[in-house]
């Protein structure tokens, strides 16, 4: 723990992400209660630019556009988190049953994750999207992990493999521990690092893909999303084609991609902590 | 051997996937038939059964056929080279591909030759070049595109230089006074109109393709065949395109490719955002708008190109580079 920080704050590029990850951690957890949002619409203050009473201005129907990024943060980041945790669970899941099971096994679970890598996710995404009435984070969450699971699958297998033919797991072998110890207690630790790395850019993406998708007007459960936002903004109200509406529309525009750089700047940092080889 | 292996898993693949579409469709909830009916009704003003005949005949999904029967009678059609109809537009999904297809290759033919180009010329650069101000100054512009989504991209040049600054049009893909055809005002049109959607794929792209580049750079530049070169005191010129160039190309050339599948897909988001009318326009439309006839045409064709351009990726890989064909 202590190293880690030391190398962190060594590092200015992972630390800026660290920082701003957390500021977004701070944001979706305590700003919603801190915050209160007002739905209530007053032509009056539409369009506002950014003042004391509305940092971010307000929407085209004078809502302040703040209020809306933090109650939204919570939304965005509880499915991509949420998208996280189902992708490396099937990942890990696949891709350990494929490289130690082998056989008949690996070959179907591997040609499997061939038609997800080469089959486009997100069209798919939208298509299901469309047939089925997504109304809540778990659902959503898992509509973003379906498709996504592949590429995680197949590294998780390769490390598999190549750890299965270290000494350490030979020796767990011969003094007849079981599979059980040898999976939970050898394998997988050796792997968590790889996997905290992915947790924030499987998070990055599914962030990417589901803004994307509530900005086309599917999947209209919270009125507060960045996506939803952005809809409204974009094809909805005409806010676009207004001079005015500029910080009503870049405000989620600038939560996303802070976040997207936040994500890469922090793994970058974590990569180096977990690697010693890639220190200098 | 090689190439029958990966032929057999591409038919494979493209099997499976049109399965799946199938069967995904054939899932859709009871409620969508009723939805579809209640739009046509509406539409052509006729009784709600036969507006349900004529949903069921539009989806392709008759729930009293059997399965098997119905999964035959979509097989041959797509045999046949027959996409399906669209509920919306009243027309085959092989005519609006046949509207959309020039759009989305035209402009992203063009963006994906300007960002290869000029990212593996980027990426060379680098590489040969080591402690330069260009490094940490293309990692940056890679991490910050990587930092954005294409869709945000899109979103941000429409409003700064379509919306307020005015310089370019916001939406479409020629100017509406102008006949389709070879003349001055309709190509000036057309240029007018894909100049942002070619800076937004460009500028995604590029990062990408000069990463690539210097990576595959670097390790050839510690090969011995380019040590020898430089021992014989081959000109330094000769060494970039002869020996570096031509063999750090190999992983670029795979991935080029590779993207010309998704070029048939187009990117749904950015055509949406600049009202573009190619593929991933229609796709976005028939997604919001519910047309799961133009949805599944469109969805197939975009998976056959993907996986068609995954294989000649393959194929054009083992040729380029005899390694990988003596390895199996």
């Amino acid at each position: 723990m202590k190293t880690s920080w030391r190398i962190l704050r060594r590092n200015p590029r992972a630390l800026i992400g660290f920082f701003i990850l957390v500021g977004f951690l701070v944001m979706a957890t305590i700003g919603p209660e801190v915050i209160t949002l007002n739905l209530e619409q007053s032509f009056a203050d539409r369009f506002l630019p950014p003042s004391g009473a509305h940092i971010l201005g307000t929407d085209y129907v004078g809502r302040d556009v703040f209020a809306q990024i933090v109650h939204g943060s919570r939304d965005v980041l509880t499915v991509a988190a949420l998208a996280a945790v189902i992708t490396i669970f099937i990942g890990v899941v696949v891709g350990a049953v494929s490289g130690l099971v082998g056989g008949v096994t690996d070959t179907v679970l591997m040609m499997v994750v061939n038609v997800l890598l080469t089959v486009p996710g997100f069209p798919m995404m939208l298509i299901v999207a469309s047939m089925f009435r997504v109304t809540d984070p778990v659902s959503y969450a898992l509509l973003l992990s379906i498709w996504s699971w592949g590429g995680l699958a197949r590294t998780v297998r390769s490390q598999i493999l190549s750890l299965k033919k270290r000494e350490f797991i030979e020796a767990a072998r011969v003094l007849g521990l079981t599979s059980g110890h040898i999976i939970f207690k050898q394998l997988l630790p050796n792997i968590t690092p790889y996997l905290a790395i992915n947790f924030i850019s499987i998070m990055r993406h599914a962030i990417t893909s589901s803004v994307g998708i509530m900005m086309l007007g599917l999947v209209p459960f919270s009125a507060s999303n960045w996506g939803m936002m952005l809809n409204l903004a974009v094809f909805q109200s005409g806010a676009i084609y207004t001079p005015n509406a500029i910080y009503y529309l870049l405000s989620p525009v600038v939560a996303i991609c802070l976040f997207q750089l936040g994500g890469i700047y922090f793994t970058h940092g974590l990569d180096e902590i977990m690697n010693p080889r890639l220190r200098s | 051997m090689h190439y029958l292996r990966r032929v057999f898993v591409a038919v494979l693949t493209m099997l499976i996937v049109t399965t799946l579409t199938f069967f995904l469709v054939h899932s859709l909830p009871g409620d969508v038939f009723q939805v579809v009916a209640h739009r046509i009704a509406q539409q052509q003003s006729i009784s709600f059964e036969e507006a349900y005949l004529q949903a069921k005949a539009l989806i392709r999904y008759d729930p009293d056929v059997p399965m098997g029967q119905q999964f035959v009678t979509y097989v041959k059609g797509l045999l046949k080279g027959d996409l399906g109809t669209s509920i919306l537009y009243h027309e085959s999904v092989n005519k609006i591909v046949v509207k959309a297809v020039p759009w989305t290759v035209f402009v992203l033919s063009v963006s994906l030759s300007l960002a290869f180009a000029i990212g593996s010329l980027l990426g060379m650069a680098i590489a040969w070049k080591r402690k330069t101000i260009l490094d940490p100054i293309v990692t940056t512009i890679a991490s910050i595109t990587d930092a954005m989504p294409d869709y945000v991209v899109a979103l941000v040049l429409l409003v700064v230089f379509a919306v307020n600054l005015r310089w370019f049009p916001t939406k479409g893909a020629y100017d509406s006074g102008t006949v389709a055809g070879f003349n001055l005002p309709y190509i000036l049109g057309v240029l007018k109109h894909a100049v942002l959607p070619v800076v937004v794929y460009t500028l995604q792209g590029l990062g990408g393709w000069a990463l690539l580049m210097k990576g595959s750079a670097v390790s050839v530049l510690g090969e011995d065949y380019i040590q020898a070169a430089r021992a014989r005191g081959l000109k330094e010129r000769r060494i970039i395109v002869s020996y570096l160039g031509r063999n750090a190309m190999l992983p670029s050339v795979t991935a080029l490719a590779m993207c010309l599948g998704g070029l048939l897909g187009g990117s749904i988001l950015v055509e949406v955002i600049f009202a573009y009318p190619g593929l991933g326009w229609f796709f976005g439309n028939a997604v919001s708008l519910r047309d799961y006839g133009l949805m599944q045409g469109l969805f197939f064709l975009t998976a056959a190109a993907v996986i068609t351009a995954n294989l000649l990726a393959d194929l054009l890989y083992s040729r380029l580079d005899p390694r990988i064909r003596t390895e199996e």
